[in-house]
């Protein structure tokens, strides 16, 4: 199903689709990262893919990619065989990156988002309310980044970075 | 809402610490009186780096680290990463792990929907006798937990590729009665609980979640269910055996806290449908599939979900073809189903906050990770 | 003399040992003090008591033993309770109004005790034989809403404040059906005393004659204590204690004390009003009253552990909206019957019809308006 969705994709957004790699185990598109609103707008609106299950952020050595998982819910069964449609989409900037929100699309992607903002370091243009939810404002760099030292860090190292109160 | 008298918003913390937020959560409200104008929820006091505490460890390394994402329910937690390590590295368990993998599952979505509705009470007010007669039944399936892996809540027992190891001597004829003795249990707190003249009052209409709003917001689970919507993964995208029991997915109309009580209560005995089957059928022959224990699964991506007791549980994998994941991303039921708690709350008092967190049922090692 | 007069006879015999060497209104006022130290330490111990017999009731309730650990069958843990309260530290917070985070236990206290001046323990054994006794208790009653609101404001704590505010619109919600009740008591006995209610109470006890006045006053009771369910200035599972959050040590044991006291006490004038005091053959008098009030504490700890709470909006509407006119329409009916010249039970049958009038009609409208569990 998702393969005629993807074909579909193909021709009515040639320019934005970047590639659609093969012998992936979900079906998958790139997509460049100005076209992300309207492909999602389309993608929900007239196809249907109304649930966005989640959004990842992959750190690897040359660009940031964001994965974003759609299937599609409806009211009966029938209606809920939309598998997944996985969109990637590359981010090259890694000094600033960013990319367009699409919380007003899918509503569950404003928790997502601002935990990928938090983790990785990625803002999301046009987002109402893009703050650090896991760690505190001041944490001294992204946590799931590559270069991020994955190793305990002491209490001494993290104090002096917290915010001191009244801080709400 | 002032217009002739002069009023004032005050701003509550109901802070970290409190015995209702289920966890470490807390929640930022302005209040007009009693009425909530806004909620702002606070994550991360219950952070502990699991994503990345993965990354740095093999395959087989990282199933402990799954069980203490939602610690009521480990076991599912360790199936659904078990199904997307499978699925990235095409291994296909034996026929007797994949019905001790689903008799297990259902044992733990009848211990979550228990818990869930004895501390739905407890919120409400019934000093905790709900959540003790609950609790009573929750120690016999614990105890088959704790003979079948050694431990009753960290099991670690379902792993990539099988289970640990077999079943005791006599577990299948002890399963069988706790089965029975569970089915009067339902119905006995159905006659407790369902026809409550003050539960009704409370929960009846309160924090209403209209389908299209549960759907845009990414919500699963029994939250979705009694909203209408007849979304469940293990009939939407089944995974291990679950297309060969007969068992219904029910929903509720209303999408109100008394519905959101009733659905699990119904489920629960869906639950007990399916490990009847499932004990009947369980055939005989071994475990576990040779996994080696550095596991270096294909380059690739892939995403494995599950039905877990509280919704859609999944891990996107990202493997480089070492030993260790290049990227371990949980989809995390609770921090999605906590996205829709700031619509469903507004215009509704205090002490109805407290009973719709009640109703969405969260653990915070899974919001938080 | 007999097991009856045992206390007043020995009564007698101090005072007039004492009246061999002291001036008499000199022993009247050290008999007065005695009798009021002996209700204050018989308060305080059956506190204790309670506090004990709680936790076990609700521990049995809830398919668990009590506490069991300090001494045989726990009976030593309300010593020790005590003994932990007493030395604890007494913090005040920084931003509390000291003088009325000061005063608030107090006057919550004092007034629970004073109650126990009027309430007859057995025929001859009451401290003071007022003839405006019920007046007394309801307006000593009041008091408690007073000392609430001082403890939630002077706290300089939201959740302390929230519990405050609820604390105060349900007392003196409650207090207008549980005045109506307690005077169709009074007009059918046609006295204020509390002595000579229980005197009018032969053969049948109002709760055969009243039981829609004794339905209203039990729930206006339970709801004057600040008890389950009714317990939401504070519910512990929501503003966590309440307006008496921020109070530690003796403080809360103040707080505690008054609670239990008043528990205690809405129990006894139930006991007094409706089910025939201290009436009852074969055993002492006073034997009868503990029975009869032991048995009403019981079903106070029944309703604990077994209800949810209600919602303060719900709680209020179902205040002035249900009770109250409930209250009324069984004043009007005892009015009636009082007026009429029916002999005792000509005037039992009328208020027997009367009652199951009143009772039915609230029922149906009750069950009317009310939401159902299969609603679509």
């Amino acid at each position: 199903m998702s393969e005629e969705v993807l074909q579909l994709l193909k021709e009515k957004f040639p320019e934005a689709v970047v590639e659609i790699p093969e012998g992936t185990k979900d079906p998958t598109a790139v997509i460049r990262r100005e076209n992300i609103r309207e492909v999602a707008l389309f993608l929900r609106d007239e196809i249907g893919f109304n649930y966005l299950s989640f959004m990842a952020g992959v750190d690897y050595p040359e660009r940031f990619e964001v994965v974003y998982y759609l299937y599609s819910m409806g009211r009966e069964p029938q209606r809920s065989n939309l598998g997944p449609l996985a969109l990637k989409v590359y981010v090259e900037d890694k000094a600033n990156p960013s990319l367009p929100t699409v919380s007003d699309i899918w509503p569950s992607a404003f928790q997502q988002e601002q935990e990928i903002y938090d983790m990785f370091g990625i803002t999301f243009e046009g987002h109402p309310d893009l703050r650090r939810i896991f760690m505190w404002e001041g944490f001294p760099g992204w946590p799931l980044r590559k270069d991020f030292e994955n190793r305990t860090f002491t209490f001494q190292e993290l104090e002096p970075t917290r915010p001191k109160p009244p801080y709400w | 809402m002032a217009v002739a008298l002069k009023t004032q918003e005050i701003v509550l913390n109901m802070g970290p610490q409190h015995p209702s937020t289920h966890g470490v959560f807390r929640m930022v409200l302005t209040l007009e009186g009693e009425t909530i104008v806004d909620l702002k929820p606070v994550y991360g006091y219950l952070h502990r780096g699991i994503e990345k505490l993965s990354e740095g460890r093999s395959y087989l390394q990282a199933v402990p680290i799954t069980d203490r994402l939602d610690y009521m329910c480990a076991l599912t937690n360790e199936f659904a990463y078990a199904v997307a390590v499978e699925k990235l590295a095409d291994i296909k368990p034996p026929e007797r792990a994949e019905y001790i993998r689903v008799i297990l599952a259902e044992f733990t979505r009848i211990l979550n929907h228990m818990m869930a509705i004895g501390f739905l009470f407890n919120d409400l007010g019934a000093y905790f006798t709900p959540v003790l007669y609950a609790f009573r039944a929750r120690e016999h399936i614990l105890d088959l937990f704790e003979w079948v892996s050694g431990s009753r809540m960290m099991p670690n027992y379902i792993r990539p590729g099988g289970v640990a190891g077999d079943l005791p001597e006599g577990f299948i004829p002890k399963a069988k009665k706790l089965v029975d003795h569970l089915w009067k249990f339902a119905d006995e707190l159905d006659t407790f609980l369902s026809e409550n003249e003050i539960f009704l009052q409370r929960a009846r209409g309160v924090g209403v979640l209209p389908p299209d709003v549960a759907i845009a917001y990414g919500v699963t689970g029994p939250v979705l269910r009694a909203s209408g919507v007849k979304y469940d993964v293990r009939r939407a995208e089944p995974y291990s055996i679950y297309d060969r029991f007969d068992f219904e997915i029910p929903t509720l109309p209303n999408g109100d806290v008394y519905d959101r009580y009733m659905l699990r209560l119904l489920e629960w005995k869906q639950s007990l449908r399916i490990l009847e089957q499932a004990l009947e059928q369980i055939p005989d022959g071994p475990v576990s599939e040779k996994v080696p224990r550095r596991l270096r699964p294909p380059k690739g991506e892939v995403y494995g979900r599950i039905e877990a007791p509280k919704g859609e549980l999944g891990f996107y994998l990202v493997s480089d073809g070492s030993d260790k994941p290049y990227r371990f991303k949980i989809r995390p039921t609770s921090f999605v189903n906590l996205g829709v708690l700031r619509e469903i709350t507004v215009g509704h008092k205090v002490a109805d906050v407290v009973i719709i967190l009640g109703s969405i049922d969260i653990t915070m090692g899974e919001v938080d990770r | 003399m007999d097991l009856e007069n045992f206390l007043p006879f020995l009564g007698e015999i101090v005072a007039r040992w004492l009246k061999g060497f002291l001036p008499v209104w000199l022993v009247d006022v050290i008999m007065m003090v005695v009798v009021g130290l002996l209700i204050i330490l018989l308060m305080v111990v059956v506190v204790m008591a309670l506090t004990l017999l709680e936790r076990k009731i609700l521990g049995r309730l809830q398919d668990r033993l009590g506490p069991n650990r300090v001494g045989p069958y726990g009976l030593i843990q309300p010593i020790a309770d005590v003994l932990k309260l007493l030395v604890k530290e007494d913090i005040i917070p920084e931003k509390a109004d000291k003088l009325l985070h000061f005063l608030a236990p107090v006057i919550i206290v004092v007034p629970a005790f004073m109650v126990w001046a009027v309430i007859p323990f057995g025929k001859k054994l009451v401290a003071a034989d007022l003839n405006i006794a019920v007046l007394y208790v309801i307006a000593l009653g009041s008091v408690t809403s007073i000392a609430i609101l001082m403890a939630g404001w002077g706290s300089g704590n939201k959740y302390a404040l929230l519990g405050g505010f609820r604390a105060v619109a349900q007392l003196f919600s409650y207090e207008v059906p549980m005045a109506l009740a307690i005077l169709s008591v009074v007009m059918a006995a046609g006295s204020m005393s509390l002595q000579k209610i229980v005197e009018a109470q032969s053969p049948l006890p109002f709760v055969l004659l009243q039981p829609v006045a004794f339905l209203i006053y039990f729930i206006c009771g339970v709801a004057e204590t600040n008890r389950s369910p009714f317990d939401l200035p504070e519910a512990e599972s929501e503003i966590i204690a309440g307006y008496h959050i921020e109070y530690s040590g003796v403080k809360w044991a103040m707080f505690f004390l008054a609670e239990y006291i008043n528990t205690f006490a809405i129990s006894a004038m139930v006991v007094t009003l409706f089910l025939g005091g201290w009436k009852g053959p074969v055993l002492p008098s006073y034997i009868w009253f503990f029975i009869k009030v032991a048995i009403m504490v019981y079903v106070f700890f029944w309703f604990r552990a077994t209800f949810p709470r209600l919602r303060i909006d719900q709680l209020l509407n179902f205040s002035w909206k249900f009770l109250v006119p409930l209250a009324m329409a069984n004043l009007l009916v005892t009015g009636l019957v009082v007026k009429l010249d029916l002999g005792y039970w000509g005037k039992a049958s009328a208020y027997w019809a009367g009652n199951i009038l009143a009772g039915g009609l609230a029922l149906y409208l009750l069950g009317r308006f009310t939401p159902k569990k299969a609603l679509a």
